[in-house]
């Protein structure tokens, strides 16, 4: 697969985070704890993939905080020797918030699941995204429940047969990167646990970005939603399918290409359209209708999927708008006394 | 023409009108006029939940009561004698409880026969002999306002709005309180609209003149000052108190202070109040939802700051699950429950002390939590400190109960010297404590079983915390029976081994056989009621609890030293139950649950036919 380019626009993610002296390896970055995922599972990849990309950010280790929710994936901070927070399910977001908020100095990791962040979490996960937290979010997306052996999720297809609908699923699922899109998130991305290089790129810019990052993995669950994206990694489709979005590159597959048509965006041959017509990506856009339309494009299912960095804006992060006002009110009126704050309003004196 | 003066020792007056009369704001301003004339005062504010319920209805009745001495009171009083009715609505609203003789000053221009109509009333209660047993003041508020201001430049709608201004200065004429703050009050409120302020002004003055002159008012009234103990005081309300024991406790410890907070009715004055304190570091986060404000607290805790989190009647219950995490992962928060009329939305605007088992038992697991309860509404300067103490030196939620009562009231407050507030800053762990040279998360101090707080950014103590049960010491996760046995043990150790001052007793003669004991914003109600036991001869003691949970070391010897021992609460017996499981003592309750407080006579009546029962 061809690599993702980096062209970052925000590129102060970090500037606030305190850098190592020397150089990491992936060995700073592995805990002692024995990793307990079912041998096999899309997890092994994202971690291999992450233990390997935090060397790369050269950023002190005890500046690094994940924080989870609940699910398979939550398991994850235990993995990595930087601080980490297993909270509860669907709160990750909150909690990273109010820790994020508070530590500008720190780089804060969200690692979440399909049902963790868009069942239980939604609310949490949506309000991160329009105030732009400085967080970067991992939504492991495996279309499925597998901490609890195997309901449907909220990103199951409509017909999804598990233990709990055995006539199958009546919901029809979200797609996280519209439902973040429309939350109107400044950086919004799709990935495959299976494609390293193309997840390195992705989260390079995603810590680049200052403000909440969403990357959506998509990870098998081999035990109970196997080869859920196996179109996209089989040699055989793959190519065909994956419609890469780069900035400033056409967005097309190796027989599909992105147009616009009379209302919005469609896929065409790519061999009967001159290339001029192809959509050329610009991840930069401040209207994120056009981002919109492209995650859109992945119906009907894996006939085609956009992959890589569908929005990528600059907007100042919450955490940096809050510490403003709090620099702000001490500059017009100087820090706070707390006698004269007790002292304040109507006094009297008894004698 | 002079007037006569008489001298009073106490006066309780109750303002009511419609909700968009502006009572709460006239009440306010004679509440600061009273603070600043040096009379000791207490006040208990009564408004619909609905914003603008329907004009000139009985729900929408709005209404604030002050009590006012010239010596040291502790409620805002049973009855009022004097009642100022802005419409016929807040007349029928508020006459069951008015005594035989107190005066009622009515707004005679609303008694139209549409607006006696609306609450039922047949006849003009004013032009019968309904009224006959108090003493009425018909005042056509409402016009006299309107004429005072023909001259100003504002609409009749705006001149009428300020008939509550004409009463504040009628009865700051009636009791000769002070009117320059007042004055500067109007001008600063409104100074973006400087005929506004020009005519409440104006309005105000009308009323104070219209007093001096008129014929219907041949007496006015003067309360001495309270002799208090000496110092510099000022008026607050529980909510405020609360918000400034938060910045205190911030300042006295160290750390940064961070509120989660979603709004609420009537924790969201909190929320308010911090937030314009940002030049103390303070940073208020408006969260989507009451799980998001304490989970950003609990956040903001993992990385070093003093997390609060406030919330009221369901918002409680929706925190649950995040003060449970903060059991397990034992971190530091304080979660305030200013506690209102439940279940469900209950009623929002009215008191209750109906969450102290929520609060003890409302998580799943051993989820020991600590609780401190405010007596009054200065007290929840001090409390709030107390609980960030205890939170803070034993790595724990606690949960602070205030209430309804004590968040709107307001009384004088002595305020303390900085110097003498408690240094509550405990140390963050810089150093790996492990023998193998490791960081042990969970190796607790072994006097008061608190774990170290090594926060982000601390070199070397990377370590991992979460919900799933955790190894004694590694702080790995752990499903061994031996070790979660252990850490049940050792959780509720660490809670019930908190230092809790001794529970005191106020007992003069040191004979009394009966213990009226109380939590939280029961002790004015009760204390008043004591007074008038003591003052007839009777013989009763009185203790108050602070710390819910644990309770203080001696409370059990204080018990059993009395014969018989009451316990008044606003829910039905919640302290009662824990009491009687703990120590098997006979405790008798007395309960009412009506969304208002105790009266002191109320509460004497009870006081005495204990006594008097054998």
């Amino acid at each position: 697969m061809t690599e993702t380019t980096t062209n970052g626009v925000n590129g102060k993610g970090l500037a606030l985070i305190p850098k190592a002296e020397g150089r990491q390896t992936l060995k700073d970055f592995k805990s002692d704890q024995e990793v307990r995922w079912c041998p096999g599972c899309g997890d092994y990849a994202i971690l291999a993939a992450v233990q390997s990309f935090l060397p790369e950010l050269g950023l002190k280790r005890e500046n690094i905080v994940f924080v989870s929710g609940i699910g398979c994936s939550s398991r994850f901070p235990y993995y990595l020797n930087t601080y980490g927070f297993h909270s509860i399910h669907g709160r990750a977001p909150a909690i990273a918030t109010g820790l994020a908020a508070s530590r500008p100095d720190l780089s804060v990791w969200v690692i979440t699941g399909d049902g963790d962040a868009l069942s239980i979490g939604g609310n949490h996960l949506i309000h991160a995204l329009r105030r732009n937290v400085n967080l970067n979010i991992l939504l492991f997306n495996n279309r499925i429940y597998g901490l609890t052996k195997g309901q449907y999720s909220p990103t199951s297809e409509v017909g999804k047969i598990t233990k709990s609908t055995p006539m199958g699923s009546l919901d029809r699922p979200f797609n996280p990167i519209s439902l973040a899109l429309g939350a109107e998130a400044g950086f919004v991305a799709r990935t495959l646990d299976s494609d390293r290089k193309h997840l390195q790129a992705v989260l390079r810019e995603a810590t680049e970005h200052r403000g909440t990052s969403l990357v959506e993995i998509y990870q098998n669950c081999n035990i109970f939603n196997d080869g859920a994206f196996e179109a996209l990694k089989d040699p055989e489709v793959r190519d065909s399918i994956t419609l890469r979005m780069e900035h400033g590159k056409p967005i097309a597959s190796a027989t599909k290409a992105v147009v616009r048509s009379d209302d919005g965006l469609e896929v065409v041959d790519r061999a009967g359209v001159d290339e001029s017509r192809i959509l050329v990506h610009d991840a930069h856009r401040q209207d994120p209708s056009l981002a919109f339309a492209l995650s859109r494009l992945d119906e009907p299912a894996f006939e085609h999927v956009p992959i890589g960095i569908f929005r990528s804006v600059d907007r100042p992060s919450y955490d940096q708008l809050m510490n403003e006002q709090v620099e702000l009110a001490v500059s017009q009126r100087g820090r706070g006394d707390l006698g004269d704050l007790l002292l304040g309003g109507d006094t009297w004196r008894i004698n | 023409m002079t007037k006569q003066v008489q001298q009073l020792d106490r006066v309780i007056i109750r303002f009511a009108g419609d909700s968009g009369d502006g009572m709460q704001l006239t009440g306010d301003r004679f509440t600061a006029e009273t603070a600043e004339f040096g009379n000791d005062l207490s006040t208990l504010p009564n408004f619909p939940a609905e914003i603008r319920a329907p004009a000139g209805t009985l729900p929408g009745v709005s209404s604030f009561q002050l009590h006012f001495a010239d010596h040291d009171i502790l409620t805002p009083g049973d009855a009022p004698n004097v009642l100022v009715a802005m419409n016929p609505a807040a007349l029928k609203a508020n006459l069951a409880d008015l005594p035989r003789g107190a005066d009622i000053i009515v707004n005679t221009d609303e008694f139209t026969t549409r607006n006696l109509a609306k609450v039922g009333y047949t006849g003009n209660p004013l032009a019968d002999e309904s009224l006959s047993e108090w003493r009425v003041h018909p005042v056509p508020l409402t016009s006299l306002t309107v004429k005072a201001l023909e001259d100003f430049d504002i609409s009749k709608k705006d001149a009428e709005r300020a008939k509550n201004m004409f009463a504040l200065g009628l009865l700051s004429w009636l009791y000769h309180r002070p009117t320059e703050a007042t004055i500067r009050f109007l001008e600063a409120k409104f100074a973006k609209k400087p005929d506004i302020a020009k005519a409440n002004v104006a309005a105000f003055n009308a009323g104070w003149n219209f007093g001096e002159t008129t014929e219907s008012f041949s007496v006015s009234y003067e309360i001495k000052p309270a002799k208090l103990p000496a110092g510099v005081y000022r008026n607050i309300s529980g909510n405020q108190a609360l918000a400034y024991g938060l910045i205190a406790a911030s300042v006295q410890s160290k750390l940064p202070l961070f509120l989660g907070s979603y709004p609420i009715t009537p924790a969201s004055d909190i929320l308010h109040e911090l937030s314009k304190h940002k030049r103390f570091g303070v940073r208020t986060f408006q969260a989507e939802d009451e799980i998001a404000g304490v989970g950003a607290a609990l956040g903001a805790a993992f990385g070093g700051a003093l997390g609060v989190t406030t919330t009221s009647g369901p918002g409680i219950i929706l925190k649950g699950e995040t003060v449970g995490l903060a059991v397990a992962t034992e971190l530091p928060l304080l979660v305030i429950d200013v506690q209102r009329a439940g279940p469900s939305t209950g009623m929002p605007t009215k008191t209750e002390q109906t969450d102290l088992l929520m609060a003890m038992f409302g998580r799943n697991g051993e989820s020991p939590v600590p609780i401190v309860a405010p007596a009054t509404p200065s007290d929840c300067f001090a409390a709030a400190i107390e609980a960030a103490r205890i939170a803070l030196k034993y790595r724990t939620p606690v949960m602070l109960l205030s209430d309804g009562y004590l968040a709107n009231g307001s009384e004088p407050w002595k305020v303390p010297a900085i110097e003498d507030l408690p240094d509550i800053s405990v140390a963050f762990a810089t150093e790996p404590n492990g023998d193998d040279g490791s960081y042990q998360p969970f190796k607790r101090d072994p006097e008061t079983l608190a774990r170290p707080w090594a926060v982000p950014g601390t070199a070397g103590l990377e370590h991992r915390i979460g919900g799933i049960e955790k190894a004694d010491g590694s702080g790995n996760i752990s499903y061994d029976p031996g070790n979660h046995d252990l850490m049940v043990r050792l959780r509720q150790a660490k809670i019930d081994g908190i230092d809790v001052p001794d529970l005191t007793v106020d007992d003069p003669d040191g004979d009394a056989r009966v213990l009226v004991i109380g939590w939280g914003s029961t002790y004015g109600p009760i204390a008043a009621a004591l007074r008038r036991i003591r003052k007839a001869g009777g013989k009763v003691a009185q203790a108050h609890l602070r710390h819910l949970n644990p309770f203080p070391k001696n409370i059990g010897e204080v018990l059993r030293a009395y014969d018989k021992v009451l316990l008044p609460e606003i829910n039905l017996g919640q302290l009662a139950m824990l009491l009687r499981a703990r120590f098997l003592i006979d405790i008798i309750s007395y309960n009412r649950v009506r969304g208002l407080p105790f009266k002191a006579e109320e509460l004497a009546g009870v006081i005495q036919d204990v006594i008097d029962s054998d």
